[in-house]
């Protein structure tokens, strides 16, 4: 057996687990800890939480508060905050739709495709995730603008009078977004795709089915753990999304990645932007907990049967 | 018969999609060779964004510093990365595991944002108290291993499960010791893997940009970082000059390594049947 040491098992351990302790467990601690106090004065940008003075730990729960109630009259719910967080999520959301919807037929026809040219359009899917993902977004930016290739072209062709407000609008940032996480439905979607046995699919023919009715009843119940991963990991990324709004949003457009950058570097407000990232934390791991559960479930379900 | 559309839906969709993935970069391609600043017209070929890029002094000086910051990141990610799979994969029991296992994965769903900003704490939290380390390049190379970290275990992870343990087993017999198991049977297995798990967390490190906007200091730019002041500036050619040479970059790596690795299938397969 390989049970024995070598170099001392305590060292492979050691040395990975001190790493994630220093630089991921001891900094989520730290934004824990300054979510909690007041926001500082002068030069100091927070309040410590044991007050020397009073003798007492002042654990403010108000940045969390004001993020949910508006100090100004408002009612609950009615902050920027909140409407940051429901927007990323309603764009998340809409990008993880429309992967799903061009990335299924895609992931199909390619795991249908001939298996000598599979890889090679693989590849040609992971290609463009090689080269740099904020330099593509760029391109979108001269895509898209009023006198951008994409305007004018439809000028030219005599379809529309005037340019169309693409960029800095829902449009743009839909388009990059969905042009961005793309690969990550398809690989998945494909993965399990790929592992399909088609034969049902001639089964069902034979057996009367129309080729849409047996697409909605084999194909698509089987390959549902493929569209919840290829949903999840589009969906997840997506919320915290920093770059392509600001690149391609307007004003209106702002995610709550940018809110907790604003918070940060314009307001100061560290406390806040704290409470901000760890709100946000929490967003991101009630849809997980779901999957997991329901990943977990369907395992079970399998090995009853 | 069928209709020419109906027969051929799939190619066609597959064509939509592929020009779409593929239609940025054809337009900075095309662009990049542009004559005038202008942006929906080729107005007519010439190199001078090439060489405005060559003179930019900030994108160059930028673009070492991320070669740099990528090359550290991908090794200590490597390293980092299949010490930690090693660790799940052959310790089943130790204190702690189902969290170890949660915090090396869980930068994978983190938001950058989330991660910058609480890296950005911690530092600023050392800084304050011993007066080290400046926000920079040391800054940035933490803050990509993190993340480089978690791909480079799910890399080499999946690798390492599939390593045959009665190879190891047999060295063992034979009077190796543990070490030399490790050196001359374990890792020529999956170094394959720590060698994809290099050049993943390379490319992560050398495209990011969220991290090292909070993590870089006053003076210290990556190339993305730069990159994405002057995107947010608007057009500019000489961007996409570089994306060019970008592109073309990836391509060719793309391509000799697919080469390499249909060789390599080819030999082994020979060698197994000349067996």
């Amino acid at each position: 057996m390989l049970k024995t040491s070598f170099f001392g098992r305590r060292w492979v351990i050691g040395v990975p687990y001190a790493w994630v302790i220093a630089f991921f467990l001891l900094p989520f601690l730290i934004l824990l800890y300054i979510s909690f106090v007041d926001m500082g004065t002068d030069i100091h940008p927070f309040k410590p939480l044991w007050d020397a003075q009073k003798g007492v730990l002042s654990l403010k729960y108000e940045n969390y508060g004001s993020i949910f109630r508006n100090n100004e009259g408002g009612g609950l719910f009615q902050t920027l905050y909140v409407e940051a967080y429901l927007r990323s999520i309603a764009y998340a959301f809409c990008t993880a739709v429309l992967c799903l919807v061009i990335g299924y037929p895609f992931a199909y026809f390619i795991a249908r495709s001939q298996e000598k040219y599979r890889p090679g359009l693989l590849m040609m899917v992971m290609l463009p995730f090689w080269t740099s993902f904020l330099l593509r977004i760029y391109a979108w930016k001269g895509i898209l603008a009023d006198q951008g290739v994409l305007n004018q072209s439809l000028m030219f062709l005599g379809l529309i009078d005037q340019p169309i407000q693409m960029l800095y609008t829902s449009v743009s940032m839909l388009v990059g977004m969905t042009y961005v996480y793309l690969p990550f439905m398809v690989l998945p979607l494909y993965a399990n795709l790929v592992k399909m046995d088609f034969r049902l699919l001639e089964a069902a023919h034979d057996l009367g089915a129309s080729p849409w009715r047996a697409f909605w009843l084999i194909t698509v119940p089987l390959s549902k753990a493929g569209i919840v991963a290829g949903f999840m990991l589009v969906f997840i990324p997506a919320v915290g999304e920093f770059v392509i709004p600001s690149l391609l949003g307007g004003p209106e457009n702002i995610m709550i990645g940018r809110v907790v950058w604003d918070e940060m570097f314009t307001s100061n407000n560290w406390p806040r932007a704290s409470a901000l990232a760890v709100t946000m934390i929490g967003l991101i791991i009630i849809p997980l907990v779901i999957y997991y559960h329901a990943a977990a479930a369907s395992s079970l379900e399998k090995e009853g049967r | 018969m069928k209709p020419f559309f109906q027969k051929n839906i799939g190619a066609i969709w597959m064509a939509l999609v592929f020009l779409f993935l593929y239609a940025p970069l054809m337009f900075m391609v095309l662009f990049s060779f542009n004559s005038t600043r202008q942006d929906a017209r080729f107005t007519g070929f010439s190199l001078r964004w090439y060489e405005a890029l060559a003179k930019d002094s900030k994108i160059v000086e930028a673009f070492w510093l991320s070669i740099k910051v990528a090359t550290i990141t991908g090794v200590l990610s490597a390293v980092l990365g299949t010490f930690a799979a090693f660790v799940l994969v052959r310790y089943q029991k130790f204190i702690g595991r189902t969290i170890f296992s949660g915090m090396v994965n869980a930068p994978l769903v983190m938001p950058e944002v989330v991660i910058g900003l609480s890296l950005l704490l911690l530092m600023v939290g050392i800084q304050n108290a011993f007066g080290w380390p400046e926000r920079g390049m040391l800054t940035i190379v933490l803050g990509h291993t993190l993340l480089g970290m978690a791909y480079a275990l799910v890399v080499v992870q999946s690798r390492l499960l599939d390593v045959d343990r009665s190879l190891e087993e047999a060295a063992m017999d034979l009077g190796a010791r543990p070490i030399q198991v490790f050196f001359l049977v374990t890792l020529p297995n999956i170094a394959p893997a720590i060698l994809a798990a290099f050049l993943l967390s390379f490319t992560l490190s050398f495209d990011d940009v969220v991290i090292s906007e909070f993590l870089s200091g006053p003076g210290v730019n990556t190339l993305p970082q730069v990159i994405f002041s002057y995107a947010r500036r608007g057009i500019n050619p000489t961007i996409y000059a570089a994306a060019t040479l970008l592109i073309t970059t990836v391509t060719i790596a793309i391509v000799v390594y697919s080469v390499w690795v249909a060789r390599q299938t080819r030999r082994r397969a020979r060698e197994t049947f000349s067996n």
